[in-house]
């Protein structure tokens, strides 16, 4: 649950935050955390592949049509100005802040434990049930369609040849993914029901996480921090180099 | 008892019943075997005595119902009804939860499911293996299991619910004969063990070895019913759709070349 805050915080604080220096402090607090866990490389890579989409496109669009008083230089039509490759600047490094804070979350917590940690504060045993069988179904679904690749080009379908050939080869393999996934969702729902997956009110479960003081400490500050920040920005008071 | 008197039932959107007024009865300790033709019904069957036809499934009882020791089970809640017939399916990867990081786990989510304190849940979970033989899978993660390994984990899901009538669509169609001997000597303990169990089965020979009473359905009607070796050795039983177990043909190929058969049998 602590990982999830700071995750949360972390994304929402350098969202409202704005500026450079708020996003940078987080960017450097996540680093620091996924250095002591041991998953920079990881973060770093997935970050960035998370963010670079939408950063060429942020850039492309803010650089070369904001309006501002300070020209750089001219593209064509387009004026490319100081304010635009500010704002570009401002939307990547929060990009970056938001996309860190999740990617340490996701590398450094067990799917499993999450969810049955949330269940034990009280989310409802069918949510929590949903939510974790969503996240594990992922490998058997790419486990599934390596399959039905696999035999769709044992029949001949082009799937790694040109792009109009792999996006023509996608049909034949989407259709059986999608057939056999919905007839095996209704045979685990009926194999559930059989073991009173359905009766209602609360599961006493058999693990728990510990949950130790200091963390519950922090987490109070980081939700309180986040608040203040909130408060700050809608009431418009300044905060050097945040606001 | 479990008990389907005169059962009809037709699935949501179809005007024609798929059973038409099948009667069965499944005591504690029997193992009753259900064989017929592809398109028979069985699974259907088996759903209705399971109570998820229509209960979970919808469509309509068109006529009879099913009981347990007595009392209707229609309108109850598939919870309850989880405690009192268990059914099981011929693929175990589409069985298993897909959330429980062991098998322990896996095992235990049926108890917790019903509230069960702790300490209780536990000790299902642990007679369960222990009935199966398969306390060395404990650990195991659920999606690394062999077919049958799968299958008899998801026999001690359903067992660990403790209920007195297990109903089991082609348990061994996905199983190689390893597979297929191990779930079938798990099943005779299970029967041992007080619990009555209905098998929708293709392979006749596992059927001969295990089942007290087998019973024939073609298009939807109960067409024999009787002791295992009676029906299994009837010669119309080809007639269904289903082959005789392997002695059965072999009696009957030494009988027409003039040889006796009785040797089979011993």
């Amino acid at each position: 649950m602590t990982k999830a805050v700071i995750g949360t915080v972390g994304s929402i604080g350098a969202f409202v935050s704005g500026g450079y220096l708020g996003p940078a402090i987080v960017i450097v607090a996540m680093l620091l955390m996924a250095r002591v866990a041991g998953v920079v490389r990881p973060l770093v890579r997935a970050s960035i592949l998370l963010s670079l989409p939408i950063g060429i496109s942020v850039v492309l669009v803010s650089v070369l049509t904001r309006p501002g008083a300070t020209v750089l230089f001219n593209l064509g039509p387009f004026d490319a100005t100081l304010e635009g490759v500010d704002f570009a600047g401002q939307t990547i490094i929060r990009l970056l802040a938001i996309s860190l804070s999740i990617g340490l979350f996701i590398l450094t917590t067990e799917a499993r434990a999450f969810v049955f940690d949330l269940e034990r504060r009280g989310v409802p045993p069918r949510f929590a049930f949903v939510a974790l069988a969503t996240i594990e179904a992922v490998p058997t679904l790419v486990e599934r369609a390596a399959t039905i690749g696999e035999s769709q080009r044992a029949r001949g379908l082009d799937t790694e040849g040109s792009l109009r050939a792999r996006i023509g080869g996608l049909f034949p393999l989407v259709g059986p993914a999608i057939i056999t996934s919905l007839t095996d969702v209704e045979e685990r729902s009926l194999a559930l029901e059989s073991r009173a997956f359905s009766r209602p009110g609360r599961r006493q479960l058999l693990w728990s996480m510990p949950d130790r003081g200091p963390e519950r400490v922090l987490r109070a500050i980081l939700v309180l921090g986040l608040v203040a920040l909130a408060v700050a920005q809608i009431a418009g008071l300044a905060i050097p180099g945040l606001v | 008892m479990l008990r389907l008197r005169e059962v009809s039932y037709r699935y949501a959107g179809y005007a024609r019943p798929v059973l038409h007024d099948v009667s069965l009865d499944l005591a504690s300790g029997e193992i009753v075997g259900l064989v017929g033709p592809n398109e028979a019904g069985k699974s259907t069957l088996c759903l209705v005595a399971s109570g998820l036809a229509p209960g979970s499934i919808g469509g309509e009882l068109t006529g009879g119902g099913l009981e347990i020791d007595g009392a209707p089970m229609a309108g109850q809640p598939l919870h309850e009804l989880a405690t009192r017939v268990g059914i099981g399916f011929q693929n175990p990867a589409t069985q298993l939860s897909g959330v429980a990081g062991s098998v322990f786990e896996e095992v235990a989510l049926g108890p917790m499911n019903l509230g069960l304190p702790a300490r209780e849940t536990v000790a299902r979970t642990r007679a369960a293996l222990a009935t199966l033989r398969i306390e060395d899978l404990a650990e195991r993660a659920p999606r690394r299991l062999s077919g049958g390994q799968g299958q008899l984990v998801v026999l001690a899901s359903l067992l660990a619910m403790r209920p007195p009538h297990l109903i089991l669509d082609e348990p061994t169609a996905q199983l190689d004969p390893d597979g297929t001997r191990s779930v079938g000597e798990a099943l005779r303990r299970l029967a041992a063990s007080g619990a009555g169990l209905l098998i929708a089965e293709h392979k006749t020979d596992l059927l001969a070895e295990l089942c007290d009473r087998v019973v024939v359905l073609d298009g939807g009607r109960l067409v024999a019913a009787g002791p295992a070796a009676r029906i299994l050795s009837d010669p119309t039983l080809a007639g269904y759709g289903v082959e005789p177990p392997t002695a059965v043909r072999l009696e009957r190929a030494l009988a027409a070349r003039g040889l006796d058969a009785a040797v089979v049998r011993q």
